[in-house]
């Protein structure tokens, strides 16, 4: 062999599939009445909040898990999940001093430094490890604000007044089957709360970490953000290789007030199998936003590499005259991975906007399907839509789809959609790497130039890491 | 220009390639010195883009036999991207689009891969536009394709003087240009000749592949080869090539035929 044909190049190992050796406390595998109680004793929560769990649970056994999506996996056994783990240390510490270091020094090799010194700047953090929150940096600079940024637990404790209004306002227990699921279960997550005016002075972010392999991870993310406020949290994620598959069901909820917009990125990159597509994630995540003021604006960007199977629709609800909906996103999907995702983009409000710009990356035996709907109601007068959907080929064994679904009851609404699929040829990189460009620098010259789009709306700091693990994620995977 | 004591810079011997397991290479042999310019001409599908493809280490094309030696190095030994840093160039003769590409970005990025092998320091974004701006000049491009995507839609002509412009800035020691002359309007090829012309110095060579004489009424060779069915069937001077505008391609078929029943099998 002469030269390194592509398709032998070796492919990088996931980075992040170490496990952090922790006694860890867990309860008994399986779901019941009494699990439920059990974790929200546990937590120590007010009877709202068991009566929610509770209802969730009720009406999840009597829901049938989705299977209108274009994917395939074995029949999961909810009673063989654990459904509560968390690292042994006494109470959520005052300080990170007093954190086990072995936990610090996780989130140390996952690139998320949480000392003091090291801290990124204008960046404040929320970690969690398994089912608890372990650290959130910056608080009492944020407080200053009136931003109140920590764990959904610490919230039900401090602040349950605005837990008993928002908590599942958007997202209601009964809306999905895995929606349900996470109402009786979730363990923890973050809150994030902007008042009335206030434009919050640092990117927050939360960092997702499943150590345990048996456990099943349900966080619960809830941002509020009152009339004028605006605020832009990133949340990354990333799990150890175990060669069985784990279970990930999170429900994201937003409310906007008048005036108040919400920046949500994410970058996951959860375990996403071997090659051969045995072990990775399961993830099935409901997100959703509420546009409820006038000139109110959310926008989703998601940058989606990881997990064996990934089940996500990014939502957008535009009740406020004027508001304005966007999602933009790029999966990328290599190996066995499969990807149905897409978004949301419910126009109630007069002259309501929204954007949708999604890239879909299939390569190795993957499927990558984008799903989408923009439905617009009879009040929803002027409204606006404007989709773009994109489809990279690499190698000739990936599949694309895209389902674009279109309800209007509004007969002058104005919907735009445009798709287009391409494909890395071995001709192209070639062509790169007879210039003299090094066969990784040119699948990412390329594939970013392929996301750019969705790229340019993650903030600075995350843009160029977005650019290196889509190269990664990549490698060996074109020939 | 020949010098017989010039370096080699390419040694060609006894190529064998084939692709998707069809040979098409059937013992190639070629020497190129510093300062000279060779044209290879023959027949459509005779195989003289597969050789430009080998000996620029496209991934689809294996060698069966043979060796090349680049500067007296193994050359298919090296990646693709080694070649073109030490100073390998294949002039394409179908350059392919790149979407989302930014041509400027990737003339850059080329650049300065090649800099690096070379001992020069990397260019930052303002001395390599003004780098690329002077050698626009060479090719008379227009700035404006600096800014759209890697040849996307450009022209047969413009992708052709894209190529060239990269020649201008990679800076190679052994130029292969395949049919850069094909696709070019008269002033196009007047102005890609003339390019080729100024590139050309003692210490680089060029192999220019092409099937018209034009091209060679106005960067004169110092060897041409006819290539038939895999092979260098003759070698000649700048004569050759106007031997071949007169009497076409048909004596090639004889001397085939009589090559077959040659009591040694060449391929
Ligand atoms: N993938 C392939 N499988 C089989 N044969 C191939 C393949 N690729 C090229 N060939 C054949 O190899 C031969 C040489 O092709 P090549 O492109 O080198 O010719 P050429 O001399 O450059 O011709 P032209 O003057 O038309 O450019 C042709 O007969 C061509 O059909
Ligand atoms: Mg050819």
């Amino acid at each position: 062999m002469t030269t390194a044909a592509v398709g032998d190049l070796v492919s990088q190992p996931y980075k992040y599939g170490f496990v952090t050796d922790i006694e860890t406390e867990k309860i008994a595998k399986g779901l019941s009445e009494d699990v439920v109680r059990l974790i929200s004793s546990k937590k120590d929560e007010p009877a709202f909040l068991l009566d929610f769990r509770l209802r969730a649970y009720r009406n999840w056994l009597l829901m049938k898990e989705p299977d209108w999506a274009a994917l395939g996996y074995p029949k999961i056994d909810y009673q063989n999940i654990i459904y509560y783990a968390a690292p042994k240390q006494r109470e959520k510490k005052a300080s990170l001093d007093e954190v086990d270091p072995k936990l610090l020094e996780t989130f140390d090799k996952l690139g998320i430094p949480l000392s003091e010194q090291k801290r990124l700047s204008n960046v404040a953090v929320d970690a969690v490890f398994d089912s608890v929150s372990i650290a959130t940096t910056y608080r009492e600079k944020l407080a200053e604000h009136g931003v109140i940024f920590c764990s959904i637990s610490e919230a039900v404790k401090d602040h349950p007044e605005l837990i008993e209004r928002y908590l599942g306002t958007v997202v209601p227990s009964n809306d999905n089957y895995f929606a349900a699921l996470n109402a009786a279960v979730f363990s923890d997550g973050s809150f994030v709360f902007i008042p009335k005016g206030v434009d919050c002075p640092m990117e927050l972010s939360t960092y997702f970490r499943i150590n345990s392999g048996d456990t099943g991870q349900f966080e619960r993310t809830l941002i509020v953000a009152e009339e004028g406020a605006s605020v832009s949290y990133l949340e990354g994620c990333t799990a150890p290789m175990f060669d069985t598959n784990q279970l990930h069901a999170a429900v994201v909820e937003l409310v906007v007030l008048d005036d108040a917009s919400i920046k949500y990125s994410t970058v996951q990159n959860w375990y996403a199998g071997d090659e051969n597509g045995v072990g990775g994630i399961y993830n099935f995540v409901t997100k959703r936003g509420q546009c409820r003021g006038a000139r109110s604006r959310i926008s989703w960007t998601q940058v989606e590499t990881g997990s064996a199977i990934t089940w996500k629709y990014p939502s957008c609800v535009l009740q406020g005259a004027d508001s304005v909906g966007e999602f933009y996103s790029v999966a990328l999907t290599n190996n066995c991975q499969q990807a149905d995702t897409g978004t949301k983009m419910i126009h109630v409000g007069p002259r309501t906007r929204s954007t949708i710009v999604s890239k879909g990356i299939s390569a190795g035996r993957s499927s990558n399907s984008y799903r989408g709907l923009v439905q617009v109601g009879p009040k929803a007068i002027g409204a606006r839509n404007y989709s773009q959907c994109d489809s990279m080929l690499i190698g000739d064994r990936a599949a694309a789809n895209t389902y674009p679904y279109i309800r209007s009851q509004q007969p002058d609404a104005a919907i735009e959609h445009e798709a287009s699929t391409c494909r890395i040829s071995a001709d192209q990189l070639f062509y790169l790497q007879s210039r003299g460009i090094g066969f990784e620098e040119a699948v990412s010259m390329m594939v970013s130039g392929f996301c750019r789009d969705v790229f340019n709306q993650l903030p600075m700091e995350f843009a160029a890491e977005a650019d290196k693990l889509l190269a990664l994620k990549l490698e060996g995977s074109v020939g | 220009m020949i010098r017989p004591d010039a370096p080699l810079l390419l040694e060609i011997c006894d190529l064998h390639a084939s692709v998707d397991d069809q040979p098409i290479l059937h013992g190639v042999n070629l020497s190129i010195r510093a300062g000279e310019i060779h044209a290879v001409m023959g027949r459509n599908g005779s195989g003289k883009s597969t050789l430009s493809k080998v000996l620029a280490g496209h991934p689809a094309y294996r060698v069966s036999a043979g060796s090349v030696l680049y500067r007296g190095e193994d050359l298919l030994a090296l990646d693709p991207e080694q070649r073109a840093r030490r100073g390998v160039f294949l002039g394409f003769q179908y350059p392919v689009e790149i979407p989302g590409v930014s041509n400027l970005e990737f003339l850059r990025v080329a650049t300065n891969a090649r800099r690096l092998e070379q001992g020069h320091e990397e260019l930052d974004t303002f001395a390599f536009e003004d780098l690329v701006r002077e050698r626009l000049e060479l090719v008379k491009m227009d700035p404006a394709f600096l800014e759209r995507s890697v040849n996307e839609g450009f022209s047969g002509g413009e992708k052709k003087r894209n190529e060239i412009l990269q020649m201008a800035l990679l800076d190679p020691l052994v130029a292969i240009l395949d049919e850069t002359d094909s696709g070019l309007d008269i002033d196009a090829l007047r102005i890609v000749a003339g390019g080729v012309n100024q590139l050309a110095s003692p210490d680089n060579a060029t192999l220019l592949i092409t099937h018209y004489q034009r091209l060679l009424d106005v960067i004169t060779p110092d060897y041409v080869h006819v290539m038939a069915a895999g092979r260098i069937l003759r070698t000649g001077g700048k004569e050759l090539a106007l031997e071949l505008e007169d009497r076409g391609y048909d004596w090639v078929d004889a001397e085939l035929a009589a090559l077959a029943q040659a009591p040694v099998e060449v391929g």
